[in-house]
């Protein structure tokens, strides 16, 4: 017997998969910008001559980096909800799923994000560090005017593909049934026994954005290319 | 002006300042001269803060740079250094890299810092670039630059570390003409290089380091007439054939 594909369920699914598109969305852009912003400090601790401080960062780094993101992801749904539930006197039935999403990824990219940041500082010359004291300024002024831009400039392509590969994982929010994107096109299959079908659209949709985003890059790489 | 007493540094077990004394004062220019490692650099950056040292003192007109209460950042706005790699920052305009710290570091504002680096711009000869980015510039003119930014801050003295040495042979001159000018001008001035045309032209002393030490600090003339070391004499002779 060959399986015969049945695609009449997509198009009325279609709002429900939006709805989903629109969560994934919002958590990878969330993790993009909470990861860009904790991890710069992180690196920054990281880069410190201040020795708890590059410890703890070390450790922080290292320590998402060795556990697997589900694992984190799991941890998140369950213990976050309850303590953030405490700390503000929510009800006990708010829903809190997509916060701890949020906030699990945030904190579990920030530490991708703060390798490639470190890089990033790294590879601009010592030398420029050294001018902009000379000049009077502090150090927070010369990582913020001068350092970072340079930085971050020269991370452009390596921070984009890392949101790549960010928005691809926060399918791995289904372990909280969470209705992401992946997450609506699995339910809504489930429903009208029509999972393969469902799964093979959800996974050509990722495959057009992110072959698309990773060509944006590439285009912008050779464009941008330091000369 | 600036009065280095017995400054030692080392890392680890090695050490690259072996008590080192001297005094620049003010209008006075040093030329300071000896073989690659030496120390001359890391000589220079101790009289602005940028390098920690272990033992002596230095004073920079009045304040203790080792002194861990003094306000480095306060103190170097007015010590203006120059760069062997010249240190322009490559993501601002040359308008920007003369303005930035100007307004960031001394409180001026944007357009009277803008004025003050167009005029010190024009000085260096470079008017005509202002709205290029460094990299569109050749060395000698990124070092003109660079020397256009630290005279921007109106420093008391200037440190220079090897202006020259990573230009082309045809751009040193260029860079030469600048400090000379600033030196005829009355500027005070430490300049780690081995320039001895510049250094005869208008050093008021040279000082010789070997291995962390202050061999010889001398008037040019007792320097180039007869200098006492032997490293010194060999030093001068291999520099003065090429
Ligand atoms: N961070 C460092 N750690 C260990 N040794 C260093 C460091 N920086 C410089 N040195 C050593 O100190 C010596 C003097 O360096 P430097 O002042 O740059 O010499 P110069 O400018 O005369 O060529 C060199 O032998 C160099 O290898
Ligand atoms: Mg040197």
């Amino acid at each position: 017997m060959v399986y015969e594909f049945d695609w009449s369920s997509i198009p009325g699914a279609l709002p429900i998969l939006w709805d989903g598109m629109a969560v994934s969305l919002e958590i990878t852009l969330i993790a993009i910008v909470v990861g860009i912003v904790w991890g710069t400090l992180l690196a920054m601790m990281r880069l410190s001559s201040i020795k708890p401080l590059s410890l703890f960062a070390a450790g922080y780094v290292n320590l998402f980096r060795a556990v697997p993101l589900v694992m984190v992801l799991l941890w998140f749904f369950l213990i976050v909800p309850r303590f953030i539930a405490d700390l503000f006197g929510l009800p006990p039935n708010t829903d809190l799923r997509l916060a701890s999403a949020m906030i699990g990824f945030a904190l579990f990219e920030s530490a991708y994000y703060s390798e490639i940041i470190r890089a990033g500082i790294q590879s601009v010359p010592k030398g420029q560090m050294a001018a902009c004291q000379a000049l009077g300024m502090t150090y927070g002024q010369a990582m913020r005017l001068v350092i970072l831009p340079q930085a971050f400039r020269n991370m452009v392509p390596l921070l984009l593909t890392q949101a790549i590969i960010l928005f691809q994982d926060t399918s791995l929010v289904y372990v909280s049934a969470l209705a992401d994107f992946f997450g609506s096109a699995y339910k809504v299959g489930d429903r009208d026994g029509r999972l393969v079908e469902l799964l093979l659209f959800a996974g050509l949709v990722y495959f057009v954005l992110c072959f698309a985003a990773s060509m944006l890059v590439k285009h912008l790489q050779k464009k941008y290319q330091p000369a | 002006m600036i009065q280095i007493s017995h400054v030692s540094k080392n890392y680890g077990s090695f050490d690259v300042l072996k008590d080192c004394s001297t005094t620049v004062s003010k209008g006075e220019v040093i030329v300071v001269c000896g073989p690659s490692g030496s120390g001359k650099s890391t000589l220079i950056k101790c009289v602005n803060g940028l390098e920690p040292f272990q033992s002596g003192e230095i004073i920079v007109n009045g304040t203790s740079v080792g002194d861990p209460k003094t306000n480095l950042s306060k103190l170097r706005a007015h010590v203006g250094m120059v760069f062997q790699n010249f240190e322009l920052f490559p993501h601002m305009s040359i308008t920007q890299n003369l303005a930035i710290a100007q307004v960031k570091v001394l409180g001026r504002q944007q357009d009277e810092a803008i004025d003050k680096g167009l005029k010190l711009l024009d000085r260096v000869g470079l008017k005509a670039h202002a709205h290029k980015f460094p990299g569109q510039l050749s060395g000698g003119q990124q070092q003109r630059v660079a020397i256009a930014r630290a005279l921007a801050m109106d420093p008391i003295c200037m440190l220079f570390d090897e202006p020259t040495s990573a230009l082309d042979p045809e751009m040193v001159n260029e860079v030469l003409d600048v400090m000379t000018e600033l030196a005829q001008e009355g500027m005070t001035m430490m300049c780690v290089t081995h320039e001895m045309g510049f250094a005869k032209r208008v050093a008021n002393r040279v000082i010789f380091m070997d291995h962390g030490r202050i061999v010889e600090d001398d008037s040019k003339e007792a320097f180039f007439a007869n200098p006492r070391s032997e490293r010194a004499q060999q030093f001068l002779a291999k520099i003065l054939h090429h």
